[in-house]
């Protein structure tokens, strides 16, 4: 059994800086956890019940409470603030990169459909061609998708890249991410949708850019037939 | 009538005034005394029973759903008795195993940990604890208390209809919940809609009267700071209820509207917004799970400290953190949208308000251990849970961080680490709380001593399997196993953690089987347990001083409050507890000593005797 506490491997741009997030937050929790669950045995051993004793007639301490009310606070907020830079990294459009190819993925019970701009290189002409379950991009390149969902509410799960996003019908929602290696990874959905959510999947194959230029272009032609 | 003779009438009537109680006045019928009960107590008891039932319910679907995890697609054990659209030949449907997620989720939250916690320890607790004959409005009372049979026989038929129950989540997103285009369930999602509808209905009926119970029936010299902290939490509570309920009820409304009658609030294709019903959701939402945790608090506070035989760490502190969390509260809902397409900037803000709402639960836990710091500790069963609260409310306090934080719930959103979470807030929090204030109080509900041998045998091996069940869950999130799977080995990257399923689901059902301990202790002590004194532990609240059970009416003599609630060990006296009730030294008898006047429109300083 994989007890790990450790992030599985990530093939995205952005996912090393979510993962030291991570990485921080846990490191900060896991101390204070060991501390005040520490602190609570040791209360147990060392207070529990002797013939004869009588408890500390105590009501409370204002300077512990400033304490405790204030570091928290500090410690809360700086984690907040580590993490504004990612969230706008990965989820803020005015920072996503320009140049990113350009697709659409559109989510429909329990299918994900992938539409390619074709040949001309934009979305919404007769030479764009649409793919199922399969989401197929180059390595170290940007791509912009823009989500639709057809029917109820999906979303977009890239594990891998530490990408999650809804995608809901009547919006257009864009995301972006960038592969660092080529292989095979996860495509899935992670909100319920209906009795197929389970195996509502795709696969994400990241090809180098000359594969992936040639599989774009049999693509296209088989479109053209 | 004369203006005169109404007024006497009304009197004759009104709780509110010091002193009153029934008792002897006229003999009720076995009807009015058990079933249409008025009696707090007897509303309590009835509560009790009610959600206890449901828990019973949530635990089985809970089972049921372990199966298909822990082994998936196999017969499950006596499935056969299930009809082949749910579960043909015994093996659990993907529709099926849908209604059992939402139902299980509907009925713990809805119709277990909510009564059980605002339902029995509300009514129970609050006329008790201020010293009050009854609550405010007791036909009221009773009529929260049916409202919430009806609710539950409506979810419970759901079940039975065609099409099945629920099977949008407990949160219902839409579009999948406003139409059985999508889900295939009609009837069912629709009485979903109703009995929460029902269900609100009985928690606002409960909420006015606690509140206004609280403000007008506090016994001379209970003023603000002096009241328990579970009644300060109750009346919080109340006040969340009261504003939080009609948010839910008027989205349940428009989805039903969508549902039946073709308005299309939530429905794109009609020009409507789903995010709409997710703003509405979670603004109750947030709300909804410190509702689901503020009376545990209390309880445990107040365990804590009579275990502990130590004053309460931080009295005021305790209180305004409650207060805190009751207004921040309203303004975090957007944590559970980060990843639904809203604005990302909201995003940025609903992290920082967040991540200030962690701020009271430290506090709150800061308090707890000072209290047990330098105390004299004894480790009866209630205290075993409380502590128990503590250790694993920390838990799920500190899971929170990371999903507050929006760039790391990108990942954990919708994973098993959120399932991991809730249920140490839920299970490990509000359940162990719940469990605290059962055996603590047991003794003055039924007037007998719950085993504490069973007891304690019963909270080790909760205790125990409750950690395997469900702290494996965060490492299920942390390898990206999405949350709501029928089967997770759909996907090849989780076909490794099928292991990890499986221990989870077998020490599942030692964690349900384990509740059977619970069950007999409670009916076995009911009956046969030893008999109960009238302050068993040593206590300094008011419910204490009168006898296990107390009578209807409550008080003979209306209390007279000198001291706040946690006086224990105090060095005026050699005991190592000072009830609240108990004149200081040098007063005249009966109380003389001028206790300090009650605010708000309490009447009458003056202890009077009931008449
Ligand atoms: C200590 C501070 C807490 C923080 C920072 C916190 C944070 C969060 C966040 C950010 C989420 C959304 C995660 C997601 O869906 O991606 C969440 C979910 C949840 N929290 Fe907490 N939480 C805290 C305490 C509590 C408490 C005290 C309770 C209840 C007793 C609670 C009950 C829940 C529940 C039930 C969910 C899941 C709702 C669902 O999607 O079904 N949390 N929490
Ligand atoms: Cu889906
Ligand atoms: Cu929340």
């Amino acid at each position: 059994m994989n007890w790990s506490w450790m992030m599985p491997e990530t093939v995205s741009t952005y996912g090393p800086a979510i993962d030291q997030l991570y990485y921080v937050i846990l490191v900060i929790t896991g101390v204070v956890f060991f501390l005040t669950e520490g602190a609570l045995i040791a209360f147990l051993v060392m207070y529990r019940h002797k013939e004869g004793r009588k408890a500390a007639y105590i009501h409370g301490s204002t300077k512990a409470e400033v304490v405790w009310t204030v570091v928290p606070f500090l410690i809360v907020m700086a984690i907040a603030l580590a993490s504004k830079s990612s969230w706008d990294l990965v989820k803020n459009p005015a920072n996503f990169p320009a140049d990113a190819m350009r697709l659409v993925v559109t989510a429909k019970q329990f299918e994900w459909n992938v539409t390619y701009p074709g040949a001309d290189g934009r979305i919404g002409t007769a030479d764009d061609f649409t793919v199922r379950n399969q989401l197929h991009i180059p390595v170290n390149r940007a791509v912009r998708v823009n989500l639709r969902a057809e029917d109820v509410i999906h979303s977009f799960f890239l594990p891998e890249f530490r990408l999650k996003q809804d995608a809901i019908p009547g919006r257009e929602i864009p995301v972006w991410f960038e592969a660092t290696r080529t292989g095979e990874f996860t495509l899935g959905c992670a909100e319920l949708c209906g009795l197929g959510h389970y195996r509502m999947k795709g696969t994400v194959y990241v090809h180098t850019e000359a594969d992936f230029q040639s599989w774009a272009a049999s693509r296209a032609e088989e479109q053209q037939q | 009538m004369s203006t005169a003779q109404l007024v006497s009438s009304l009197e004759k009537e009104d709780r509110t005034q010091p002193g009153y109680t029934d008792e002897g006045l006229h003999e009720l019928s076995f009807i009015r005394k058990y079933v249409f009960s008025t009696d707090h107590k007897t509303i309590a008891k009835q509560f009790l029973f009610l959600s206890l039932f449901f828990l019973v319910v949530g635990g089985a679907l809970a089972g049921m759903m372990r199966w298909q995890l822990g082994f998936p697609g196999q017969p499950l054990p006596g499935g056969g008795v299930f009809p082949d659209t749910m579960a043909p030949g015994g093996i659990i449907l993907p529709e099926f195993y849908n209604s059992l997620v939402t139902m299980h989720g509907t009925i713990m939250i809805f119709f277990a940990i909510m009564p059980l916690l605002v339902g029995v320890f509300g009514n129970l607790l609050i006329p008790l604890q201020l010293g009050a004959p009854d609550m405010a409005f007791p036909r009221l009372n009773m009529a929260s208390f049916w409202l919430a049979v009806v609710a539950g026989t409506v979810m419970m038929a759901s079940f039975l209809v065609e099409g099945g129950a629920a099977g949008a989540g407990w949160t219902s997103y839409a579009p999948l919940s406003t139409s059985g285009e999508w889900t295939g369930v009609y009837l069912g999602q629709q009485l979903w809609l109703v009995s929460l509808i029902i269900m609100g209905a009985s928690s606002l009926t409960g909420a006015v009267n606690y509140i206004t119970t609280v403000i007008n029936m506090r016994a001379p010299g209970m003023t603000w700071f002096r009241i328990p902290l579970p009644t300060w939490s109750l009346f919080i509570t109340a006040i969340l209820i009261l504003l939080a309920i009609p948010i839910l009820t008027g989205g349940l409304i428009m989805l039903l509207f969508d549902q039946l009658i073709g308005t299309t609030f939530f429905i794109p294709a009609g020009s409507g917004e789903p995010l709409l019903w997710q703003h509405i959701f979670w603004f109750f939402g947030h709300p909804e799970v410190y509702i689901l945790i503020l009376p545990a608090m209390g309880i445990v506070s107040e365990v804590l400290s009579c275990r502990a035989r130590k004053p309460i760490f931080g009295y005021h502190a305790m209180v305004l953190a409650m207060v805190s969390i009751a207004f921040l509260g309203w303004v975090v809902w957007g944590h559970h949208m980060f990843q639904s397409g809203m604005n990302p900037m909201l995003g940025t803000s609903f992290m920082i308000s967040t991540v200030v709402i962690a701020v009271p639960s430290a506090i709150k836990t800061f308090n707890w251990l000072g209290t047990l710091w330098r105390g004299d500790i004894h480790f009866d069963t209630p205290m075993l849970h409380a502590l128990s609260f503590v250790s694993m409310f920390i838990i799920g306090g500190l899971s929170g961080i990371f999903m507050a934080a929006p760039a790391v719930d990108i990942y954990l959103h919708d994973t098993y680490f959120i399932v991991a979470h809730l249920h140490y807030v839920l299970f490990g929090g509000s359940l162990f709380g719940i469990f605290a204030g059962i055996t603590f109080w047991f003794p003055k509900m039924f007037g007998r001593m719950m085993g504490e041998g069973l007891g304690k045998v019963h909270f080790w091996l909760t205790f125990i399997f409750y950690n395997l069940v469900f702290f494996p869950m965060h490492n299920l999130g942390i390898q990206g196993m999405m949350r709501r799977l029928y089967d997770p080995n759909e996907y090849e990257f989780l076909q490794p953690l099928q292991e990890m399923s499986t221990f989870i689901s077998i020490s599942a059902f030692l964690l349900v089987g384990t509740q059977s301990l619970f069950a007999f202790n409670f009916f076995w002590s009911m009956f046969r347990g030893r008999q109960a004194p009238a302050n068993p532990w040593n206590s300094n609240t008011l419910e204490w001083t009168v006898p296990s059970p107390p009578p209807h009416g409550n008080f003979a003599v209306m209390p007279t409050v000198y001291r706040g609630p946690y006086e224990y060990s105090s060095p005026e006296v050699d005991a190592d507890f000072y009830p609240q009730d108990r004149p200081p030294p040098g007063a005249g008898p009966g109380g003389q000593a001028a206790p300090e006047p009650t605010p708000g429109p309490a009447p009458t300083p003056e202890p009077v005797a009931g008449d």
